[in-house]
């Protein structure tokens, strides 16, 4: 029970996931991934669609891959299929013919919904995924992770009488104590407030300096991905678009998903209308209005399709038409909509698109905005970014 | 003659519904977790008594069962007489007569399980024997029971498939339903009243019983969370 005797041949060296996957569904997607997950935690970010699941559930093997290669080893995934790959715990082959049932692969997986189940006890469902074990080891396993995720006291609970926190707890405890080769976590934090996240993220942390696992963590959620820091992979439809810490693939906000990331709010799709090479701008219609604004001078040629982001903090607004600005773009426009968020009013401007602005409650009282005011908004030229 | 009945009546109820329960727990299993593309033939083949009449079953079963057919033949070769107009043959015909009412239940509940669950078992290492006595099976008694009480009262209520493969024989195939039937033919409505407001006494029982469980609040024992 557990990874290391699991193996199938001596795991050298940490243990390193390697994935390389292809699987197409029907409708045109397509997921095709390649990528190293080191021990420790690797984020798998994108909006929801992209992917992450898939890659989890191809690990689990809960689903089966057109083609590729996953193993749990020192190997790379380029060597994987050829015979010298084999020295690792290799899950899936499509060349070899080597596809391992989903119950023998030792891999830990939290789904999203948990699947506590919910006739058992919080330590019955420990004690689960532990049959092999006789009763004594499995009875001081099922303690000592108890104890370390701090679930001791709810021991002869149900699920349904225990909080959400501790559900992910009971849920967590449950799969690592059966000391899995690899844990997948499938948003397994999305409906816990910050602060009981950071606590469980810790006991996991502390969990693996002993293991020593790789753990790939999905997310959609973009403060989780700070919060966490560690090393990332972005996907887009189906595509490893970017990978890196957090900060460091933020420095590409061509990519849709990281724009999301880097907090974009207003992201138009439009086409450009004409290149300024000497004045190092170009204007560009937003798609089904008559908006144009001047944006930054990249490649992109006169007629083409390209994707402009803009920060609802980089809009100003303005109660009557403004003069002498370097700003280039003003537009006319009227306010939709006022809501106030903790310390931020969120307002959404109809110029023929709708933007959305982000406003101080001081700047909203001085200007006495209210729902169906006329305005005009002011975007700098360099707070447009050009995404692709 | 109306406790003899009643007894022969309560003896094959207790025999088919245990033999359903046999079957009907990996027919369901199967009907609910195969992915074989034909099964929606078997879901029908299962599901006909439901709409047949009782005749048509009976008949069927009858012929199968007599010296004609090679089973017939076989269990004649066996035990010296033949399976019509016998306790056995009337099991039989009523194994087959009831299963949709036990195997339906059963199948609905397999299927109301959180696949998700059945996935955390396999990820678990459980094999799919485990996973359907640990997960499986405790969820969906709900539906197990329904179907074993379903089976029971349809059997204690037969008549049809009774009267066309076990005939009227008292202490050996005269069950409840036939005897009420010959009372009324022999115009002796006495018998014939108590004996149906026996039965239908006893079938309300069973239902309301079963009923009631389910809408118990400690039935399901556990949060549906």
């Amino acid at each position: 029970m557990g990874c290391a005797v699991s193996a199938a041949g001596a795991v050298t060296g940490a243990a390193v996931l390697g994935v390389r996957i292809r699987k197409s569904y029907g409708g045109g997607f397509e997921l095709e991934v390649e990528f190293e997950a080191a021990a420790g935690i690797t984020i798998l970010f994108g909006a929801s669609g992209a992917g992450k699941t898939t890659i989890l559930d191809c690990v689990a093997g809960l689903q089966t891959p057109d083609e590729g290669a996953i193993s749990i080893g020192g190997k790379s995934p380029a060597y994987l299929g050829s015979a010298s790959g084999r020295m690792g715990h290799l899950l899936f082959d499509s060349a070899a013919k080597v596809n391992v049932p989903v119950r023998l692969r030792h891999v830990g997986y939290l789904f999203q919904t948990l699947a506590l189940f919910p006739h058992m006890s919080v330590v019955q469902n420990i004690e689960y995924g532990l049959a092999a074990l006789d009763a004594g080891e499995r009875k001081s396993r099922v303690a000592e992770i108890m104890d370390s995720f701090h679930i001791s006291a709810m021991a002869s609970r149900r699920p349904g009488e225990i909080s959400g926190g501790e559900r992910q707890r009971v849920a967590l405890a449950r799969t690592l104590v059966t000391r899995p080769c690899v844990l997948l976590l499938d948003e397994p934090l999305t409906a816990l407030d910050a602060a009981t996240k950071a606590k469980i993220v810790a006991d996991l942390r502390a969990w693996n300096e002993r293991f020593k696992i790789p753990i790939l963590y999905v997310t959609h959620d973009r403060e989780e991905v700070f919060a966490l820091g560690e090393q990332m992979l972005v996907l887009e439809n189906g595509r490893v678009v970017a990978r890196g810490l957090p900060q460091d693939a933020l420095h590409r906000p061509e990519l849709e998903s990281v724009a999301q990331l880097a907090g974009f709010e207003n992201v138009f799709d439009g086409s450009v209308v004409e290149r300024h090479v000497e004045q190092g701008t170009m204007a560009c219609r937003i798609a089904g209005s008559q908006v144009e604004l001047e944006v930054p001078l990249t490649r992109v040629a006169a007629g083409q399709a390209m994707r402009v982001g803009i920060r609802a903090g980089d809009i100003m607004v303005a109660t009557m038409p403004p003069q002498g600005l370097s700003a280039r773009n003003v537009i006319a426009g009227t306010i939709t909509k006022l809501e106030q968020r903790d310390a931020v009013v969120i307002a959404q401007v109809e110029c023929g698109a709708v933007f959305e602005v982000h406003l101080t409650p001081g700047a909203v009282r001085s200007l006495e905005l209210a729902a169906g005011a006329k305005v005009w908004i002011v975007i700098k030229t360099y707070s447009c970014r050009v995404l692709r | 003659m109306m406790v003899q009945a009643l007894a022969l009546t309560l003896r094959l109820a207790v025999v088919v519904s245990l033999i359903l329960l046999a079957i009907s727990l990996p027919l369901a299993y199967w009907l609910t977790f195969s992915r074989w593309k034909g099964k929606f033939l078997a879901e029908a083949v299962v599901s006909l008594p439901i709409v047949l009449p009782p005749t048509v079953l009976g008949f069927y079963v009858l012929v199968a069962l007599g010296p004609a057919s090679p089973v017939g033949r076989w269990y004649e070769s066996l035990t010296g007489h033949g399976l019509a107009f016998t306790f056995t043959g009337l099991v039989i015909g009523s194994v087959i007569y009831s299963l949709p009412f036990s195997v339906q239940p059963m199948a609905a509940a397999f299927a109301s399980v959180d696949r998700k669950l059945l996935e955390a078992s396999a990820i678990l290492g459980a094999s799919r024997w485990r996973t359907f006595w640990r997960i499986v099976l405790p969820l969906s008694f709900p539906g197990v029971l329904t179907g074993l009480v379903l089976s029971f009262a349809h059997t204690l209520g037969e008549f049809g498939v009774v009267l066309m493969i076990g005939g009227n024989i008292p202490g050996a195939t005269q069950t409840v339903s036939i005897l009420i039937y010959d009372q009324v033919q022999a115009l002796n409505y006495r018998v014939a009243n108590e004996t149906a407001g026996l039965l239908l006494v006893l079938c309300l029982l069973l239902l309301s019983g079963l009923y009631g469980l389910r809408r118990h609040k400690g039935w399901a024992l556990w949060d549906a969370r």
